[in-house]
């Protein structure tokens, strides 16, 4: 028995099961521990920025400079996509909702999910397209020609420098963007159900005001502030961490805007789950 | 030789699988020029590193006089690096300052001068390595050899008391290597303070050294004044001085 099993196990096929099998392990086991290092990375990146801040040390003409950049520049696309998200919105369900006699719902309806859900995370989408990839593109370039190591060389934090700023600056401007994406978005929808549907403008309005309340829309700029972080985090931590020339900053900026996305559409979820539970 | 101002004991650096240093030990004496030599990814540019505190070693012990950089926090790092300059290789000024906004840089964030006396200390400074009417020009405006005197002047418009190059003269002409290598002796001098160069440019080297170092193989195999290390028996020494094909180093 003992000599069959020895064949068994010598045999080419049970050989190259077990390469195959040590393979897949290690693989895992180094994806495993890719993303712990990531989450511990990051998470001593946030944990250096928090106590910069409460230190006070904030370089304010910088974060000023970054609310121009990664604010103000932002607005115009935000406002175009939540303008014709609105109004795709609206396009959708006015003619059908004034097929089936409640029309009068149309701007509730609209208003409601713009403000709770897609102004906020259209928002933080476009911002996240835009500023998380020119935050790790910026850090990682920085990273690789020596200057993130000159800072450090020169007795200052990048955390302070870099960080901070940019996060200050977005999460005062993302909120921002979110009220600015919230009206129009809502007057994108106003103004297609008018001009589709025929429902007027005071219907519309008066639909939304019942259905919107000041609640949702601090529930909205709360998830607002939420993706600001995890924008400028993210980005951040990709910069910092580039490695490899020219090649690597262009991966750290497109890992950067693909895993910031993707934890956007899945922190919205959980905000949206506990924030609005029974609403 | 005289005292050391920083030391290196015993240390050892890998990065991943890579030995870098192995018990690497040196000692930098106070006021003079210290250069280190080597084969290209031997290690030199690590060492300066570990001097700055920007890399803590896997064994062994980093000294700036008599403290020891790898027990320090990062808040006493940052303390410690504003007594130590760094002249980076491709200089490393940020790209969106100007020269005069990199070289006030330290003295803005470190000191409670005026404004009025930045701008002096500043315009000395970049004086002081030929670069004065570059004051307003972004760094993508300076040639080669411009960038490596106002990455210089960064370097010590605080008054360090140590200022660490890496590879100052590569990738420059002849006469602006010779100019570099002059500049880095006149600072030298102005400061007082000590200096530790990374260099490959055997010229320079015996025009600016007051010692040599030769690191191969992660450990400092030579030491001494120039004269010693270029009198020195050792097989490996000779045949890298001489930029000989033949000999002990495997190519």
């Amino acid at each position: 028995m003992a000599q069959v099993l020895r064949e068994v196990e010598e045999s080419p096929t049970a050989q190259a099961v077990e390469r195959v099998s040590v393979g897949v392990l290690a693989s895992v086991g180094r994806k495993v521990s890719d993303i712990l290092e990531y989450a511990g990375g990051l998470t001593l990146l946030m944990w250096e920025t928090v106590k910069t801040i409460f230190r006070l040390r904030i370089r304010f003409a910088e974060t000023l400079n970054q609310c121009y950049l990664l604010g103000y520049q932002s607005l115009i696309i935000v406002l175009l996509t939540s303008l014709f998200t609105g109004m795709v919105f609206s396009l959708e369900s006015a003619v059908q909702a004034v097929q089936y006699g409640f029309g009068s719902f149309v701007g509730g309806i609209v208003s409601y999910t713009v403000v709770r859900e897609l102004g906020p995370m259209l928002s933080a989408v476009v911002v996240a397209g835009r500023a998380c990839a020119a935050i790790a593109a910026e850090l990682g370039s920085m990273e690789v020609t020596e200057q993130i190591e000159a800072l450090k060389s020169l007795g200052l934090a990048p955390v302070r420098f870099l960080v901070v700023p940019r996060l200050l600056a977005l999460m005062i401007m993302l909120p921002l963007l979110t009220i600015f994406a919230d009206v129009i978005g809502v007057y994108g929808g106003q103004w297609i159900a008018h001009a589709q549907a025929h429902i007027g403008t005071q219907d519309f309005m008066a639909s939304a005001r019942q259905t919107v309340g000041f609640e949702d829309v601090v529930k909205g700029l709360f998830k607002a502030i939420v993706f600001a972080i995890v924008i400028v985090m993210i980005g951040s931590y990709q910069g910092l961490t580039t490695k490899g020339g020219a090649a690597g900053v262009g991966k750290s900026a497109t890992s950067a805007v693909v895993t910031c996305i993707i934890l956007i559409f899945i922190l919205n979820f959980i905000m949206s789950y506990f924030l609005y539970a029974g609403a | 030789m005289a005292e050391p101002i920083a030391r290196l004991d015993d240390v050892s650096v890998r990065f991943g699988e890579r030995v870098v240093l192995q018990n690497c030990s040196l000692e930098v004496p106070e006021g003079a020029i210290t250069c280190i030599i080597g084969l290209s990814g031997a290690g030199k540019s690590t060492i300066l590193r570990l001097l700055d505190g920007l890399l803590r070693p896997d064994g062994g012990h980093v000294y700036l006089r008599e403290n020891d950089i790898c027990h320090m926090r990062e808040s006493q790092l940052i303390e410690m690096r504003t007594k130590i300059g760094f002249a980076f290789q491709f200089a490393a000024l940020f790209d969106s300052m100007t020269v005069g906004e990199n070289v006030s840089l330290p003295l803005r964030e470190h000191t409670t001068l005026s404004e009025k006396e930045i701008y002096d200390i500043v315009m000395h400074t970049l004086e002081s390595v030929g670069l004065a009417h570059t004051y307003d020009n972004m760094p993508s405006e300076l040639s080669g050899g411009m960038l490596k005197r106002a990455g210089f002047a960064r370097a010590v418009v605080t008054n360090p008391e140590l200022v660490l190059y890496d590879e100052p003269t590569t990738g420059v002409d002849p006469i602006v290597t010779h100019l570099l290598t002059d500049t880095i002796k006149r600072l030298r001098k102005q400061l007082n303070a000590t200096a530790v160069v990374i260099s490959h440019d055997l010229q320079s080297i015996y025009m600016m050294a007051d010692y040599v170092a030769m690191l191969f193989e992660g450990a400092i195999i030579a030491n001494g004044t120039v004269e010693e290390v270029r009198k020195s028996n050792n097989p490996i020494v000779q045949q890298f001085l001489q930029g000989s094909e033949v000999g002990p180093i495997p190519l």
